[in-house]
């Protein structure tokens, strides 16, 4: 953290920071406009904008239309021409509407282009399963948006990444993607107040251990440390980290924590086939930490199948804690 | 299909000239059936029987009965979040429609998809479905299959006013009419998407006068009112069953209640919903049967106490049924292959 003026530090939710954090880059900065789809007087649909419309207007705090694809190339548009906007998607299901800006446009202009321009846009996807919205409302998307050059990729874990992150991502001159999982936004956690980043491109050692090393990202982080705490009794000492930025990727972090433990087990809640445990595992393979592995890579991600609306079965669909320790305690006591 | 053509006195609504009583009367029950599932729907959703969210039509039924009145089993819709008045509309089963809520194996999803994506395939109802503006295309498609098989089948595509704003919207009307596909597309515009009214999110006064962009009819119809829907949407399914093309019709209406489990109301009054409650559209439409000799006091007691049932039953079979097997999460991803 590079913390400027927090010195204030309170317990404040996953969605109060982040809208703690947009209240500062608003109040700070006159280029900066937040546009999505009921993100004004309704609030946003999980009430992370809340009541800014009243402090900073409709001109400010723009309701687009039901128009992901239009509405994220103005915003691309925008960031092109002058201002910072942040864009919010109401689920990060409907990134799927808006590809072609966020691929092929923002992603791409200043490359094309020769250096000539930037794309300073911001863009937020509530993100992951857990709410009964089923196959459509329930999706993690990010590693889609990993694959791209162009893009940055974050997803905060905590309350305190949360606004930091955005902070970063603000003032990057490049287009920043932030997934936000759902189930985090009511979190609580201690943020400090006033002005401070969360660094790009580095990942958080959660939790030190010897035996093994997690690497997760978002929710995967809370519920890894839940499994690492309850190894603990065993005897089993985990090594839990918090990825945070998915592109690009801290090698430098993994890396060490595999050299020293010897053991890897990925753990994120989208689809495991092409995920963000492939790129990991295969930055381990790639490396000097290949080595140093006592033991296959384990990789805990969702199941081949979109998110049912069932609550058992969506539980079931994605990683839980109790899947987590028995991976975890597989590997540790040599079994994998 | 309307049961009858002739021109009869025209001071008499299209609907009773066009429906034989029974018709109408079971109309008027597909209707309290609606609002009377969805308030069941409601009532178990705070007993916190229902996962996840659901968006209620309570206060549209006119729209979604009146649409579907020249329809037939092979005729198709698509519909939207707010389908369940859509799927009722269509002739769906209650009982399968509350197994759904309540995440069963014998729900219409088998308990995949939930209130949002319930589907009734063997009645025509291709589904609800969760993106807005999704299923506009797929009607389009539909439409293309009816035509290229020459099945005779139209398909009507419900919308909201808030889908009219997504790419997919303008994209599909254009091919509809360039390719003279029999589509009737069903705007149900209750004024606002989510918490943005149209007056926000549409530069057009009109929905309706978005068809003239795209060379078709489009008529702006009191969306309450169950003859004036049937007239203008019998009059488009007779085209698109002559192979003139495609359509929009806007029914003006409202919906009663918030938007989804999550809405605060802020965007508008109480004054304004208790104005439009008082243009109920059950209310008009048992009226108007009453007017005309269809039905009485008594008759409407009756249907009402009948739908009670009908509901109680629904939920009391869902209640009933089995959960799916964990093991079975990942079924129906893939067809099976089947031996040649
Ligand atoms: C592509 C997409 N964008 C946004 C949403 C979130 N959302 C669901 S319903 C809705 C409002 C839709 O308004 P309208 O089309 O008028 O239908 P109504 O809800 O009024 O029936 C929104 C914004 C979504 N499901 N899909
Ligand atoms: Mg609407």
């Amino acid at each position: 953290m590079n913390a400027q003026a927090g010195i204030d530090v309170r317990e404040i939710s996953y969605a109060q920071a982040i809208r703690e954090a947009m209240d500062i880059a608003l109040a700070e900065d006159d280029r900066v406009i937040l546009m999505g789809e009921d993100i004004g007087v309704y609030g946003g649909a999980f009430q992370v904008t809340g009541d800014l419309v009243d402090k900073y207007g409709t001109d400010r705090v723009m309701d687009t239309p039901i128009s992901e694809l239009g509405g994220a190339g103005v915003a691309v548009g925008a960031a092109l021409t002058g201002l910072r906007p942040i864009f919010e998607f109401q689920f990060s299901d409907f990134a799927t509407l808006a590809m072609e800006q966020i691929v092929n446009q923002a992603a791409k202009v200043r490359y094309m282009l020769g250096g000539a321009v930037s794309v300073p846009v911001v863009m937020r996807f509530p993100a992951g399963s857990g709410t009964g919205a089923a196959a459509q409302h329930s999706q993690s998307l990010e590693a889609w948006l990993g694959h791209v050059p162009g893009l940055k990729v974050v997803q905060p874990a905590t309350p305190e990444d949360a606004k930091g992150l955005l902070l970063a991502a603000l003032d990057d001159p490049d287009p920043v993607m932030i997934f936000e999982h759902k189930l985090l936004y009511k979190m609580k956690g201690q943020v400090p107040s006033g002005r401070y980043t969360t660094p790009i491109g580095k990942a958080a050692v959660r939790r030190e251990g010897s035996h093994l090393t997690i690497v997760a990202t978002a929710i995967m982080v809370h519920k890894a440390l839940e499994a690492a705490k309850a190894l603990e009794d065993e005897g089993i000492e985990a090594e839990v980290i918090d990825l945070r930025t998915i592109r690009p990727l801290d090698r430098d972090t993994v890396l060490a924590s595999v050299r020293k433990t010897g053991k890897l087990l990925c753990v994120y809640e989208a689809v495991k086939t092409l995920g963000i445990g492939a790129e990991v595992s295969a930055m381990v393979a790639e490396s000097d930490a290949f080595d140093f592995l006592d033991a296959p890579i384990v990789r805990l991600g969702g199941a081949e199948s979109p998110i049912p609306y069932n609550p058992e079965l969506e539980k079931a669909v994605v990683p839980q804690v109790p899947d987590i320790i028995e991976a975890a305690r597989g590997l540790a006591e040599g079994r994998v | 299909m309307p049961d009858s053509t002739v021109a009869a006195d025209r001071n008499v609504p299209y609907a009773i000239r066009a429906y034989a009583p029974e018709r109408l009367i079971d109309a008027l029950r597909k209707m309290y059936l609606i609002r009377r599932f969805e308030e069941g729907a409601e009532d178990s959703y705070t007993r916190g029987l229902i996962h996840g969210t659901m968006h209620l039509s309570i206060g549209q039924e006119a729209s979604a009965v009146g649409a579907c009145m020249a329809l037939t089993d092979d005729d198709k819709i698509t519909s939207t979040h707010r389908g369940h008045g859509h799927c009722v509309a269509k002739g769906a089963d209650l009982g399968k429609m509350f197994a759904e809520f309540f995440g069963k194996e014998t729900g219409y999803c088998r308990g995949r998809g939930g209130s949002m994506h319930i589907a009734d395939v063997e009645k025509g109802n291709l589904g609800a479905n969760g993106i807005v503006g999704g299923g506009i295309p797929i009607a389009v498609g539909a439409a293309l299959s009816a035509k290229r098989l020459g099945t005779g089948a139209v398909t009507v595509c419900f919308f909201g006013d808030g889908a009219n704003n997504e790419g997919a919207f303008h994209e599909a009307l254009n091919m509809a009419s360039i390719w003279k596909l029999p589509v009737i597309f069903v705007c149900e515009n209750n004024r606002y998407g989510m918490s943005t009214s149209t007056e926000r999110s549409t530069a057009v006064k009109s929905i309706a006068d978005r068809a003239a962009a795209y060379s078709m009819p489009g008529e702006r119809v009191d969306g309450n009112d169950f003859s004036a829907v049937t007239e203008a949407v019998d009059a488009a399914v007779a085209r698109a069953r002559n192979g003139e093309g495609p359509s929009l019709i806007e029914n003006v209406t409202y919906r009663w209640r918030g938007h989804s489990k999550s809405d605060r109301n802020r965007y508008r009054t109480k004054e304004e919903i208790a104005q439009w409650q008082e243009r109920d559209p059950i209310a008009r439409m048992a009226a108007m049967l009453k007017e005309h000799g269809i039905t009485d006091d008594e008759g409407i007691a009756a249907l009402e106490k009948d739908v009670e049932q009908a509901v109680e039953e629904a939920i009391a079979f869902a209640k009933d049924s089995p959960v799916p097997r964990i093991e079975d999460a990942t079924r129906d991803v893939h067809t099976p292959k089947v031996a040649a």
